[in-house]
């Protein structure tokens, strides 16, 4: 992809994690010697990562690792102390959070931050919405195209709700809303969004084991139905195992170990991390 | 399923509601129900109107009734800021005040060019009309740019810091109107004495056409896609920003449209009145509109309506009691905050459509407990 409207292409050195199938384009989201400090704090440091176009990946690592922080990086919640941040091959760097999710990167929350006030159709509408072209006075004096478009979004909404059969929980309030059904809610809001790449924190976290069953199916059927990358924290190592490609161990802020779940899960530095060193005696 | 049928976009969820009854609900169509709305508000107008005429309501009531229509613009725009946008301001009554003076003043100077006296406004010359519109427009328009100017830096704060920050830009809009006169070197505002000799342009008839246009265009507003986005605001900041809302556009345009607004409603306050003076709108006056929001419910639109009304029938009604005016008020309120902190209605609204619905539907006493149903069910 030559220039385009955001800015001008940046080339980085390709890492070979990216599954063969996306190897041919850009990799939609690129981090490069990333760190972000608070203080005396290092919070996150040297953190790399290079996605294919419909890769799932996953960031594992015990509390305080530092794993939402990168999220927090990747939307430009915080600004990072050093490295940069390439989203499909534009960089990030000085744009705000709207910005970059109108670049294409949307994510979910850990601790689940929906519009709870505001219906499940409102609340996927919100996402959608930034696509809708009405004007304020086409809106304040209901025009013939305020009615075509809400028209066309109520039912674009509909369907995105009918993707995790919600479309019966369109007129309850979110706040309302079983704790699955909520997790479920905030994907949708952030696929109606039209992301390149969705980042999923803790999806699984509350879940039993056959919500998460379902949850990774589901994790699969949003990367091939909506054709985008997914980047997910999770505890779940049932999960991470099932559906990543590629698992990120990090701790203290640094990443440990890289590579297919098989790997991660007989590397000793992780083991090491999670279980501690073994004595010897 | 008849797209005609199912009640439009202004009640999208209908589709699903219908179809899961089997699609034997009966329901009206949004042009039905503005249709319905329109033809209940000009009932409305007509009848209050011809008991004006009547004489059955007097002069004296009459003014009452002006100002709560007055007070319910007040209301209605600050629980934009408030109920929708989920922020504290504090100085609404500067807002009023920029209305109030802008139009009252823009209508006395262009009294001589149309050749208009006193007695014009009130017998309804075609010009006058005209004068009044364009006065409303200026007055709301100027409150609008004055939101704007405050609104900019002071939406960069939140809670308490806003409620701060409000409170001094509308008392320093208070000292601007008291001294002004000395400022620019002729009479504008009439300092501490007062603006007179504002001709009496408000009527029942005007005030309440504003009325409903305010409420209309408010409604409008918030059920769309600019709506939406300020709720979510309300609801989740950080979440309504990653999921790509221009918070500090919404922001900025809920606060400047709830200064418009405020600004229409201190433009007929100033006509209703007939003296501006800048200690009308002091810190009290703030207060009192935002306790009419807080009574009646954050976010319900219906609450500001009802609350505006009583709080300004509650003190002409007491005005034999005057000393204990105050000490009823604090209690009401209290009582209010203590058992029902969400206001008295909440964020409920009604909606005339709907009601009908239930009633055609015969499920008027019904409704309550399906819904409760099917809350239950999406909690199980």
């Amino acid at each position: 992809m030559p220039n385009n409207r955001h800015g001008v292409v940046v080339q980085m050195e390709s890492p070979n994690l990216i599954p063969e199938r996306d190897l041919g384009t850009i990799p939609v989201l690129q981090a490069e010697h990333l760190g972000i400090d608070f203080g005396g704090l290092t919070a996150v440091d040297d953190f790399n990562i290079a996605m294919g176009r419909s890769e799932i990946s996953g960031i594992i690592g015990p509390n305080g690792a530092g794993k939402t922080t990168i999220f927090n990086l990747l939307t430009n919640v915080y600004k990072p102390t050093r490295g940069t941040i390439l989203l499909d091959g534009i960089d990030t760097a000085g744009k705000s959070m709207v910005q970059v999710n109108k670049m294409g990167i949307a994510r979910t929350f850990q601790n689940i931050r929906l519009f709870s006030q505001m219906t499940v159709e409102q609340n996927v509408l919100v996402g959608l919405g930034n696509s809708m072209s009405t004007r304020l006075v086409d809106d304040i004096f209901r025009t013939p195209k305020h009615w075509k478009q809400e028209r066309e979004f109520h039912d674009q909404a509909m369907e995105l709700l009918s993707f995790f059969g919600m479309e019966r929980f369109a007129n309850t309030k979110a706040g309302n809303l079983p704790y699955g059904e909520q997790r479920r809610l905030e994907i949708l809001r952030a696929l109606g969004t039209h992301p390149k790449v969705l980042l999923l924190d803790e999806p699984a976290a509350g879940m039993n084991p056959n919500e998460t069953e379902d949850l990774m199916e589901n994790i699969l059927r949003i990367r091939d139905e909506f054709h985008l990358a997914v980047l997910l924290i999770e505890h779940d190592m049932r999960l991470v195992m099932g559906v990543c490609e590629v698992v990120a161990v990090l701790d203290y802020g640094k990443i440990i170990a890289k590579g297919t779940p098989e790997e991660i899960q007989n590397d000793p530095r992780v083991i090491e991390a999670y279980l501690g060193k073994q004595e010897v005696k | 399923m008849d797209q005609e049928l199912n009640g439009g976009q202004e009640r999208p969820y209908v589709t699903a509601k219908a179809s899961r009854n089997g699609g034997g609900r009966k329901t009206l169509s949004t042009k039905k129900r503005y249709i319905i709305n329109a033809l209940l508000f000009v009932a409305m107008l007509a009848i209050g109107e011809g008991l004006i005429d009547n004489g059955f309501i007097s002069r004296y009531q009459t003014t009452v009734i002006e100002q709560i229509g007055i007070y319910i613009i007040m209301a209605v725009s600050l629980n934009v800021a408030t109920g929708y946008l989920g922020q504290l301001p504090l100085g609404h009554a500067g807002f009023m005040s920029v209305g109030g003076y802008s139009c009252a003043i823009f209508i006395i100077r262009m009294m001589p060019v149309f050749d208009l006296n006193m007695r014009s406004f009130v017998t309804g010359e075609p010009m006058a009309v005209v004068l009044f519109i364009v006065g409303v427009l200026f007055g709301g328009l100027m409150a609008g740019l004055s939101g704007l100017i405050i609104g900019i830096p002071a939406l960069r704060l939140k809670g308490d810091y806003l409620a701060i920050i409000t409170l001094g830009f509308a008392e320093i809009i208070r000292v601007v109107m008291l001294n002004i006169d000395g400022v620019v070197g002729f009479e504008l505002t009439g300092g501490a004495k007062g603006l007179t000799g504002i001709p009496s342009y408000t009527n029942f008839l005007n005030t309440f056409i504003v009325v409903g246009i305010v409420l209309f265009l408010i409604h409008t507003m918030m059920k769309s896609r600019h709506g939406r986005a300020i709720l979510a605001i309300r609801d989740n900041e950080i979440a309504a920003e990653a999921t790509g809302v221009n918070t500090t556009y919404y922001k900025t345009l809920a606060f400047v449209a709830s200064a418009f607004f405020a600004g229409v409603g201190g433009a007929l306050y100033a006509g209703c009145i007939g003296v501006m003076a800048p200690a009308k709108f002091g810190f009290m006056k703030s207060i009192e509109i935002l306790v009419m929001v807080v009574l009646g419910g954050m976010g319900s639109m219906l609450g500001s309506v009802l609350s505006a009304t009583v709080l300004t029938i509650l003190p002409e009604a007491l005005r034999a009691f005057a000393d204990y005016r105050m000490v009823v008020y604090a209690v009401v309120l209290i009582l209010v905050m203590i058992f029902r902190p969400q206001g008295l209605l909440g964020t409920y609204d009604f909606s005339m459509g709907d009601f009908l619905e239930r009633l055609i539907n015969g499920e008027l006493f019904r409704g309550k407990s399906k819904q409760k149903s099917e809350e239950v069910e999406a909690n199980a």
